[in-house]
């Protein structure tokens, strides 16, 4: 029997594609990546719409398949289907963006449906008042789930009246939509100018190119895309309890801040968020899981938005260990500070990140999504191999300076959603909690 | 318009079986610096005892838990530090452990899946820890939320009467902290020899040097014989039967219908007309029930098909069914969405056009395409082909397999389809109140 645990192979170095890249004359910056594998393409665009109404652009972005002035939302369904393809669309505060995939033989068609729809999607009423009840249904459900509910209050809480502080409209507010004001959105704000299209996968990519310059080179470029402002500074306070009667877990979120990709930190920041508790091996999951059996899933991650990024630790634990649970995530926080990781702890986060580069673009869909992701903050895809190079350089000491700089649990801002006759008691000896 | 001549994904695979009866499935494919190792074992939720509800996901926890020269959380840690990911999952008929690494990890996976296929080293308190943790998933995916389990674990009870068929794998809380050291042990060894299982590498590899560290690593694993899988079977209904329950977290009235369908393994020839209907029903807005249902009669807010429990047609074995699952606007009339669903069911009984079924088949082929853009899921569909159907290769074929489905046995299907064999499962929203 072999017992001794093997050590690695060489490492494979990181292989990025080289994308092909081109702004078309009305202003859409398309990046083209050939990446042979399984014979399919992916598609994303991403069109910006900084202050945007989200009820309005939710609509715009459920029935913008629901028909043109030539095809009908059958035709267009069909004409996906037939080269087994799909696309769907969905706005944030940010952007709306549609995404999809066919067999790479099928391009040309699914490009032509894109085009088509951009230029001229109709909204039909009748297919627009469908979506219009959907939504609304569907947000109903949404209501009901804890994720949804805490995410609303945390993102209400952390952001107040920047456009991030409301991205989920309600009801009521999807009810006051018209169709008018869904051709208004599209008229003034679905222009080419600063969206970005990226189709990855088993391409030629002079082929694709020629099919986009047909079938979105006559999209009107006209409207410069509005600026998102920067996110405001975090405003510690109380823990906020939001009450959920009967639920039978709690779902504690806790935000503190972070630094944007491009800042010096973003590499040291990087890795410690995994130490603390973004990867199994973290502080946070051999604690709160393997150690308490407090929760199935801890995790702590950094969101790098364009108007800012955020670290937001979420951990969902038994109603009865609330209080318990949140003074192991303080301990864990503080930790990253008073006891920072050495050398070892330090390189096991910093093998995983490395490696998880090359499992992210490894696949058709990861390239496509890095690279949409990153272009959506102004970055190339090279971005990552320049990333994995500073992850290489980090320092314990690096790790402990921002740990300190921007991990102390006196500078978070927390939300815990749970039933609040049973947690309010013992979650007030052990913090400040205002209750709404 | 266009439609897509159906491709076939183009890999190599290699099969070869140890000496103590693990098979093995070599598929190189150097597009990409990493490699996806899978083992499958033959067992899932319909094989545990009874009085033990849970027990094969709780036991798919325990092999995280520590092995003969691997401590609790190092499996974990050893993957991660290679820069690679891992994680298991259990299913009605199948267990799976898969890990996802840069290619210079392929030594290492090997070593720690072998290793832990000598037996997981279970303690009373890791057993306890992870019953705690299994009940937190319980939680955060059934009990916490509307719908929760919502059809797959509330539906097999109405449909089936025996207990491997009918209970619910995720288990009872009761059943769960019931669970002992010895009845993890009495598991492995029931389930879990080599000749249970399938190893499964794909990615960047040499065919040669992957071979070697396969049996350098498993080769030793001793050979013990493979349990003899009793038949699940049960009678078809000859009357609808009919449940509902009340969700108090729920806001819309859902409900599920369900036929019983030939065995996707012994039968499948029969079965894959309705892997096509699933699609041809509930695929996209050109579907015959998304079309009808959702936006010309709004009865139905969203409506989807398919066949199997959990939506994998090629890793289930029978006795099994073709679902279709609706939620409805808050005053929508659950008996109107069965008429529908039976009016569209006996327009597809009287023929399908070839134009829809040549689409249906392209979207088809794409999905399964998908399923092999990374070489993960790549190793776990021909670890499961290599389980269920004894041939890897069988998941290369798959699209080409639909894509002989006829036309008139997809109106066949859909004719089977009637009210007096459907199993139907309502939900009444108990939310908003």
């Amino acid at each position: 029997m072999t017992n001794a645990v093997p050590g690695l192979a060489p490492e494979v170095p990181l292989a990025l594609p080289t994308p092909v890249e081109r702004v078309l004359a009305n202003g859409l910056e398309v990046t083209l990546v050939r990446r042979p594998g399984v014979p399919l393409a992916e598609v994303r665009l991403s069109i910006p719409a900084a202050h945007t109404d989200l009820a309005v652009a939710d609509m715009l972005s459920a029935a913008l398949f629901s028909g043109t002035d030539s095809s009908s939302m059958s035709q267009i369904a069909q004409r996906l289907q037939g080269v087994g393809g799909s696309l769907g669309a969905g706005a944030d505060p940010d952007r709306i963006a549609v995404s999809g995939n066919c067999l790479a033989s099928g391009l040309t068609e699914l490009l032509g449906v894109l085009g088509e729809v951009v230029t001229a999607a109709d909204y039909p009423e009748g297919p627009l008042s469908v979506e219009q009840s959907r939504i609304i249904d569907t947000l109903s459900v949404a209501e009901q789930q804890p994720e949804f509910q805490v995410t609303r209050a945390l993102e209400s809480r952390l952001w107040g009246g920047h456009p991030y502080g409301h991205q989920q409209p309600s009801a009521d507010e999807v009810a006051a939509v018209d169709r008018e004001a869904v051709l208004e959105l599209h008229r003034s704000r679905l222009h080419p100018s600063g969206a970005g299209l990226v189709v990855v996968g088993d391409i030629d990519p002079d082929q694709a190119m020629a099919d986009i310059e047909k079938t979105l080179g006559g999209w009107n470029g006209a409207g410069p895309p509005r600026r998102m402002e920067p996110l405001p500074d975090l405003r510690p306070g109380p823990i906020l309890l939001t009450d959920r009667p009967g639920s039978v877990q709690s779902a504690i979120r806790i935000a503190y801040p972070a630094v944007e990709r491009t800042h010096p930190d973003n590499a040291a920041q990087h890795l410690a968020n995994l130490i603390y508790g973004g990867y199994f091996t973290s502080r946070l999951v051999m604690n709160l899981r393997e150690s308490k059996g407090y929760g199935y899933s801890p995790r702590s991650r950094v969101d790098h938005s364009p108007a800012g990024s955020v670290q937001l630790t979420s951990v969902d634990v038994a109603t009865e260990v609330t209080a318990p649970a949140l003074q192991e995530v303080i301990a864990e926080l503080r930790g990253m500070g008073g006891d920072p990781p050495d050398d070892d702890e330090l390189d096991l986060a910093r093998r995983y990140a490395l490696g998880s580069v090359k499992l992210a673009t490894a696949t058709q869909a990861g390239v496509a999504n890095y690279t949409s992701a990153l272009a959506a903050c102004g970055l190339p895809l090279s971005w990552l191999a320049e990333h994995s190079e500073r992850l290489r350089a980090v320092t314990p000491a690096d790790i402990k300076r921002v740990a300190v700089e921007r991990m102390s649990p006196d500078g978070t801002v927390a939300v815990i959603l749970a039933d609040g006759r049973s947690v309010t008691g013992s979650l007030s000896e052990v913090a400040e909690i205002e209750v709404r | 318009m266009t439609v897509a001549t159906i491709p076939a994904p183009a890999f190599a695979i290699e099969t070869f079986r140890l000496d103590n009866g693990l098979r093995v499935v070599l598929a190189p494919d150097p597009g990409a610096p990493v490699v996806g190792v899978a083992v499958v074992y033959d067992v899932g939720m319909r094989s545990e005892p009874e009085g033990r509800t849970g027990f094969a996901h709780l036991f798919e926890h325990m092999m995280f838990q520590g092995s003969h020269n691997v401590g609790k959380a190092e499996h974990m840690r050893h993957v991660q530090s290679a820069g690679g990911t891992f994680n298991g999952s259990t299913h009605i008929d199948y267990t799976d452990y898969f890990n996802l690494l840069p290619a210079n990890g392929l030594e290492l996976a090997l070593f720690l899946e072998a290793d832990r296929m000598r037996g997981p080293a279970i303690t009373a308190e890791n057993l306890e820890n992870q019953v705690s943790v299994v009940k937190e998933e319980i939680r955060v995916n059934v009990l916490n939320r509307p719908y929760g389990g919502f059809p797959w674990l509330k539906l097999p009870p109405v449909m089936f009467d025996t207990f491997p068929n009918a209970h619910d794998g995720y288990g009872s809380f009761g059943d769960l902290e019931a669970a002992t050291v010895d009845d993890a042990q009495a598991f492995f060894d029931a389930f879990y020899p080599a000749s249970n299982a399938v190893l499964s590498v794909a990615g960047d590899i040499d065919v040669a040097s992957a071979r070697d560290l396969v049996e350098r690593y498993f080769g030793d694993v001793p050979h013990r014989p493979a349990p003899v899988h009793p038949s699940f079977a049960e009678p078809d209904l000859t009357a609808e039967r009919r449940e509902s329950y009340v969700d108090e977290r729920a806001t819309l009235p859902a409900v599920a219908a369900a036929w019983r369908v030939p065995d996707p393994v012994g039968e499948t020839e029969r079965f894959l007309p309705y892997v096509v209907l699933g699609e041809l029903l509930t695929d996209g807005d050109a579907s015959r029930l998304v079309e009808r249902l959702v936006h010309r009669d709004r009865s139905a807010t969203a409506v989807a098909a398919h066949a199997t429990f959990m939506a994998e047609p090629f890793a289930s074995r029978g006795p099994t069914a073709l679902l279709i699952q609706a939620f409805l606007p808050p005053t929508g009339e659950v008996d109107t969405v069965l008429d529908t669903v039976g009016e569209e069911l006996e327009r597809i009984a009287d023929g399908v056009d070839e134009a829809e079924l040549a689409r249906v088949k392209a979207r088809v082929a794409a999905q399964l395409l998908r399923g092999d853009d990374s070489v993960m899921g790549r190793s776990r569909r021909l670890a499961t082909a290599e389980i269920f159907h004894g041939d890897a290769g069988f998941a290369a074929r798959f699209a080409a397999m639909l894509g002989e489905v006829t036309a008139e046995s997809v109106s066949q299907a859909a004719r089977a389809m009637t009210p007096q064999r459907r199993s139907v499962l309502e939900v009444v929203p108990g939310g908003n109140q």
